[in-house]
């Protein structure tokens, strides 16, 4: 066939010229990955928020929820679902504050009451929900109805603002609404009586059961291929903070991906690989100093490539391998090369190639008419980079998150990034699409029982783990305790999702925490150090069947952790160490002691 | 009238139950221990843990805070609020020797951000305190004879005394008189030496608190002594006042006014500032027996139901001036004599060098604020390794470098000179501004007021310049929400923040504080704070009569309706 007569009517003669000509210039391999990136937005488009259907009750259920700063719209809410309880109507009060947002598809007839503040904004503890509910992540809302009171002082210019909004927003969302908003100034008693009024009467004498309309929004994901490290999904940055706060040390961050219409599914416990590309900035330099061009084509295992793009795309041009220095030895002829090539100089050699990168050594040594084969057939072919999978899919369907900690340093004067890390830190702000796919890691993997405690030992980003199993936990209803030992240096700025855990603490979530921050005092105190001030309970939960996990610093958490674990059980079970050393191998082969460190 | 005619249903007769959650929360506080020592030892939140805890330990003289410029930011990193703690200090009179300068220097800058707060009651306040040092800064001022008792709390702060030397004929006595009673009204448990020294608690059969009992006082208690003519205390402002009256043999008591307050809300009438009345004179031997009996008084008759009107001037417009009167009486053992005359002429401070006859020289140094940021903390350290007098902390939140023998005077002009600090260079608009601490450690603060006052000043003295008024002493207080801590209600300027950016607008107070002003225009911006400012000193500029205050003139000339009663305030 030729391009002027299009297959089918779905595309234009001009659409399928362009496809046509996209088709002969792309590899099989680039061919199979594009048709799973069009299954891909294809069904994005056509959204599947919904959490598929629930069980529908006999009675529609009542959710209150109030946003209040000093008390008004508490007691209001408190009030109304008194009455609405009085006649016979199932009702729950809850503070947007508390609120979980992900409850919202479950939802079925929401009251709003809230106040307005500062510039009409919302209250301080309603300021999360408002986010949420006005920002990109929230769900439709069709099936759902609602009604806003809104507490306010007309002697303000943005009158009961923060009431207009959400009456507003849930309209868009396609929430029905059940009875007009009303604002209430200062003297609210009586509007606000009138509004309840109002709502009771409509929700009281409604009938019968009423189809849940969830289910129909529902639709399942089908995507045509199956994303993996070969051909990673693109997925679009939603969201990318630094969590540690002002003067911290790190600059840890916070960082989600939507992975809708990806069909991608993963377990706590696995991770989420990224196939980074290199910074255009250190590529430019480096064609520069080969005295190079970023536009030179050249044949590499059969295919034609454009310099920078290879750099860019394919290899690893920072960290300079044992292979590139022979190659770059036997180039430039440099003696300081060449001694460090001697089997009696492998240590010097590893300093030399930890402290240059693939530019320095090329900027120290120049050399003549280097041709891009020669270059790239001394170069590492560029590795996917690995990240734990900080989110759990029960709580955040068709999301991945992930908790890094940016690789810097400074060479020669000049600072350094690491290829994966410093993308993800200076370079993928929202709606930046990464390739991205998932990585299962089988051996580290929540109890099946969920009955079973766990101890969880994490530092710095190695508590992202922690974050998905008690996602999963929480949603699972799971009943084992829960135990989480967390380090990082100092208490005010660098306490990784501290406000998760203070939740799941209250309520109940995670049983016990316990924080080591290093460098608040002058003695540095460790994880370990805690382990081994619960010396006691750590056995006894061990002796109740507690699955145990490490996860973070391979060099030295690690090993230090797995010595205090062998002392804790030599102490309490009073043995020799021998005797505490096989208690724990056999936790390890029973799978209760699974570690997870890099 | 005797008590059983009246309602009793709101006070210290009714079981807990009936009264409100707080009193229920003293009782069972174990006289203020609550758990707070276990509560400093969690880790996972730089806040105390328990609600209750957060109310006790302000009976400490700690509040719980976090820095509210932080707060968005924190929530997005996922992170708690960046809690900290303010520490007010006890200080009676607000007289504190060098070395004690010296320490609370020394703590300020290894724990409390390297700043001190002198406040509108004569005390310094750490401000940035964590959780971890708030044993070291209270067992530091413990070396140096300084605590934070009942600081904060439903007990009888801290009580201020005069400190301007144009006063001080009686100022020796009667500051000793005001730390006399300080130490005689503050709370006797010995929760405080339990916690924040370690002490170990010992049995005993005596009461643990034999004036205020398991339930304390229904609201904050505030006592304070003036010397006319300088009423820099603003005793109508007081719970209980004293003014000194002397006579040719020196001190001879006080005549005492009582039911003084300025904390209201917004939108609730039934809450408002009210200028303590004058209810008679007391030889000087009464004084304490008066306050034992004015505070049994509020103790026993103080409304616990409601903590917003839960402050002695409710008692008394609800009781009646008349009844509360004869009720002290009653305790007290003793008539009021009539009140004696007295004339104050302003409530602000006398700057630069003043002599007294004793022959010491005091200098009064300007203070913006009250802030004592790095440079003023390098400079008063400086003056206090060499000094060999005393500091005192003013009303208006300013220092004065008390008891200098002449042959010093020269050192201490060197060193102020040398960092700059010259107070007679402030203009007097300035020196009279009084601004409360506010955002951003203040957790009921609405609006700016120390951060925004200079801003504020700058724009209204370039009024005053027009209207040709720069030399004119008039009073501007700025509170950032309405409780009044800068006792804005009684300046001749007053506002008080709704939100950020919005303020309340008050004219007509008195200029030595005699005088409630009253609202003129409410919840509005920079803009039209200004334009009444404009009109209204425009005015003053031509029509005002010789000598006429800015307060007083507002009044006369029909700009603003005059308060005579603190329950008028809002009408
Ligand atoms: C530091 C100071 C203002 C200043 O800039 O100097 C101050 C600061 C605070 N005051 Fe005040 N008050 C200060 C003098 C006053 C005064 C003036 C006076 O007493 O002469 C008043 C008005 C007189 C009165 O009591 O009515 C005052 C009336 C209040 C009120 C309202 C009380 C009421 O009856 O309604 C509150 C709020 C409360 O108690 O509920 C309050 C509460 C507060 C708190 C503790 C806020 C809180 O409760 O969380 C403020 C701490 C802010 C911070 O970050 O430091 N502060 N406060 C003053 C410390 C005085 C001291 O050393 O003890
Ligand atoms: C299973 C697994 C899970 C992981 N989970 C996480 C996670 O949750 N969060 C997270 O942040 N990371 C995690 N990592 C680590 C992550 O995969 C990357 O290794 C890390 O982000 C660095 O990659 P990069 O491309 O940014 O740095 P690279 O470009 O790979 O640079 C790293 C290299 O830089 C060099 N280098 C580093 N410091 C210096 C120095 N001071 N001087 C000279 N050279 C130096 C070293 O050669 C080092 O190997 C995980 C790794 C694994 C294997
Ligand atoms: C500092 C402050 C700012 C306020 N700002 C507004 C505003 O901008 N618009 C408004 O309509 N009401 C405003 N109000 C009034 C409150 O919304 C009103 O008092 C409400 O009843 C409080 O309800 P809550 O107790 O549930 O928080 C403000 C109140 C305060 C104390
Ligand atoms: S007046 Fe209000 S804002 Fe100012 S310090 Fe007092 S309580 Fe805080």
């Amino acid at each position: 066939m030729t391009h002027h007569t299009p297959p089918g009517p779905t595309l234009t003669p001009d659409q399928w010229r362009l496809v046509h000509e996209l088709g002969s210039a792309l590899s099989a391999s680039q061919k199979h990955w594009l048709s799973g990136y069009f299954a891909g937005l294809g069904d994005r488009s056509s959204h599947s928020t919904a959490p598929g259907p629930l069980p529908s009750p006999p009675v529609r259920t009542i959710t209150v929820l109030y946003g209040s700063e000093t008390g008004n719209a508490s007691e209001l809410a408190r009030a109304l679902a008194t009455s609405a309880r009085a006649t016979g109507l199932v009702c729950e009060v809850v503070d947007m504050a508390d609120y979980k947002t992900r409850r919202l598809a479950g939802e079925e007839d929401l009251l709003l009451i809230v106040s307005t503040y500062g510039e009409g904004d919302p209250p301080q503890p309603a300021t999360g929900f408002f986010e949420y509910i006005e920002g990109r992540k929230a769900p439709k809302l069709d099936g759902k109805r609602f009604a806003v009171l809104a507490l306010g002082d007309s002697t303000y210019e943005f009158y009961c603002e923060a009431g207009k909004r959400l009456d507003r927003r849930f309209e868009e969302l396609g929430a029905e609404r059940l009875v007009p908003r009303v604002d209430c100034d200062i003297d609210y008693e009586e509007a606000a009586e009138s509004w309840t009024q109002a709502i009771i009467e409509q929700l009281g004498t409604e009938a019968a059961p009423t189809m849940i309309a969830a289910a129909a929004a529902h639709s399942t994901a089908s995507p045509t291929v199956i994303h993996d490290k070969r051909y990673p999904f693109p997925a679009p940055v939603i969201e990318n903070i630094a969590i540690v706060g002002r003067g911290s040390s790190k600059e840890t961050r916070h960082i989600e991906f939507s992975l809708e219409g990806s069909g991608l599914v993963y377990e706590p416990g696995d991770a989420l690989g990224i196939t980074a590309t290199n910074d255009p900035a250190i590529v430019a330099t480096l064609i520069d100093a080969l005295s190079l061009h970023a536009d030179t084509e050249f044949e590499h295992k059969g295919k034609a490539l454009r310099l920078d793009e290879a750099l860019t795309h394919r290899f690893e041009i920072t960290a300079a391998t044992p292979r590139f220095l022979d190659y770059w030895a036997m180039l430039s002829e440099a003696d300081t090369l060449r001694q460090l090539q001697q089997d009696d100089r492998s240590g010097d050699r590893s300093v030399f190639l930890h402290t240059h990168h693939i530019v320095d050594i090329v900027r120290r040594f120049p050399v003549e008419a280097v041709t891009p084969q020669g270059f790239v057939s001394a170069l590492r072919p560029l590795q996917p980079r690995l990240y734990s999978l900080a989110s759990s899919l029960a709580a955040a369907p068709d999301e991945a998150h992930v908790t890094v900690a940016p690789v810097r340093y400074d060479l020669h004067g000049d600072p350094r990034s690491g290829v994966a890390s410093g993308l993800l830190a200076d370079r993928a702000d929202r709606d930046t699409v990464l390739p991205v796919y998932v990585q299962n890691n089988p051996h580290f993997r929540l109890p099946v029982n969920d009955e079973t405690p766990i101890i969880m030992i994490g530092a710095g980003t190695g508590v992202a783990p922690y974050r998905a199993f008690l996602q999963e936990r929480e949603v699972r209803g799971a009943g084992g305790w829960n135990w989480l030992f967390f380090g990082e240096r100092n208490f005010r700025t660098d306490f990784l999702y501290q406000a998760e855990w203070q939740t799941w603490l209250k309520d109940g979530t995670l049983r016990r925490m316990d924080v080591a921050f290093s460098r608040d005092s002058n003695e540095k105190i460790y994880v370990q150090h805690r382990m081994k001030e619960q010396s006691r309970d750590i056995f006894a939960w061990l002796e109740e069947g507690a699955h145990i996990y490490v996860c973070g610093d391979a060099a030295n958490l690690a090993p230090d952790v797995h010595n205090t674990l062998i002392d804790i059980v030599a102490a309490e079970a009073r043995t020799g160490r021998e005797a505490a050393t096989d208690y724990v191998r056999s936790l390890q082969s029973d799978h209760r002691y699974q570690r997870d460190v890099y | 009238m005797t008590t059983d005619t009246f309602d009793r249903s709101r006070d210290l007769s009714q079981p807990l139950d009936r009264l409100g959650p707080d009193e229920t929360m003293k009782d069972g506080s174990d006289f203020l221990r609550g758990s707070i020592a276990q509560g400093l030892l969690d880790r996972i939140t730089g806040a105390m843990p328990s609600e209750n805890d957060v109310k006790l330990m302000k009976f400490h003289g700690i509040y719980q805070q976090d820095d509210r410029d932080l707060r968005d930011e924190r929530r997005h990193q996922k992170l708690e609020p960046a809690y900290q703690f303010m520490i007010r200090v006890r200080l009676p009179g607000g007289v504190c020797a060098p070395a004690q300068w010296l320490k609370l220097d020394e703590l300020a800058r290894a724990h409390g951000g390297e700043t001190l707060r002198i406040t509108t009651r004569q005390t310094f306040q750490f401000h940035w305190v964590l959780k971890d040092s708030l044993r070291p800064i209270i067992q530091g001022l413990h070396d140096t004879l300084l605590d934070t008792v009942a600081a904060c709390g439903d007990d009888s702060r801290g009580v201020m005394c005069t400190v301007d030397p144009q006063s001080s004929q009686f100022h020796a006595e009667v500051a000793a008189m005001a730390k006399h009673v300080s130490d005689h009204v503050i709370p006797k448990t010995r929760a405080y030496h339990e916690i924040w020294y370690g002490d170990e608690r010992v049995a005993s059969s005596e009461p643990e608190e034999p004036f205020y009992g398991r339930t304390y006082l229904p609201r904050k208690f505030k006592i304070g002594f003036a010397l006319p003519p300088s009423n820099d205390i603003d005793v109508y402002a007081q719970d209980l006042g004293f003014i000194a009256i002397g006579g040719p043999e020196g001190l001879e008591g006080f005549n005492v006014v009582i039911g003084g307050g300025m904390g209201r809300t917004d939108q609730a009438p039934a809450t408002y500032p009210r200028l303590a009345s004058l209810i008679g004179f007391i030889p000087v031997e009464k004084v304490v027996a008066c306050a034992d009996s004015v505070m049994a008084v509020q103790r026993d008759y103080g409304d616990r139901k409601d903590r917003q009107r839960a402050r002695f001037k409710y008692t008394i417009d609800d009781k009646g001036l008349d009844w509360i009167k004869t009720e002290i009486e009653q305790r007290m053992g003793a008539f009021f004599e009539a009140a004696r005359p007295f004339s104050f002429t302003s409530n602000g401070d006398s700057y630069g060098w003043n002599s007294t006859p004793d022959g010491c020289h005091h200098r009064t140094v300007f203070i913006r604020s009250g802030r004592l940021d790095r440079k003023l903390l390098d400079t008063l350290r400086d003056i206090a390794r060499v000094h060999r007098g005393t500091f005192r902390l003013t009303p208006n939140q300013n220092v004065i470098i008390a008891g200098v023998q002449e042959e010093e005077r020269p050192t201490i002009d060197a060193l102020l000179a040398e960092h700059g600090h010259d107070a007679d260079t402030v203009a007097p608009f300035r020196r009279n501004a009084i601004a409360c601490v506010a955002l951003p450690t203040c957790g009921l603060a609405m609006a700016e007021s120390e951060r925004y006052l200079p801003t504020l000043l700058e724009k209204i003295e370039r009024i005053l310049d027009r209207h040709g008024l720069a030399d004119e002493p008039i009073t501007l207080r700025m509170s950032g929400c309405p409780n009044g801590c800068s006792r804005p209600y009684i300046a001749e300027i007053g506002l008080t923040g709704r939100a950020p950016g919005k303020y309340n607008l008050y004219l007509g107070g008195g200029f030595h504080g005699e005088r409630l002003n009253r609202m003129v225009r409410e919840n509005i911006g920079e803009a039209a704070i200004l334009e009444v400012l404009d009109q209204a000193l425009g005015r003053f500029a031509v029509e005002r009569e010789a000598g006429e205050h800015f307060g007083d003139f507002t009044i006369r000339a029909g700009i603003v309706r005059e308060v005579t009663e603190g329950r008028l305030f809002n009408e």
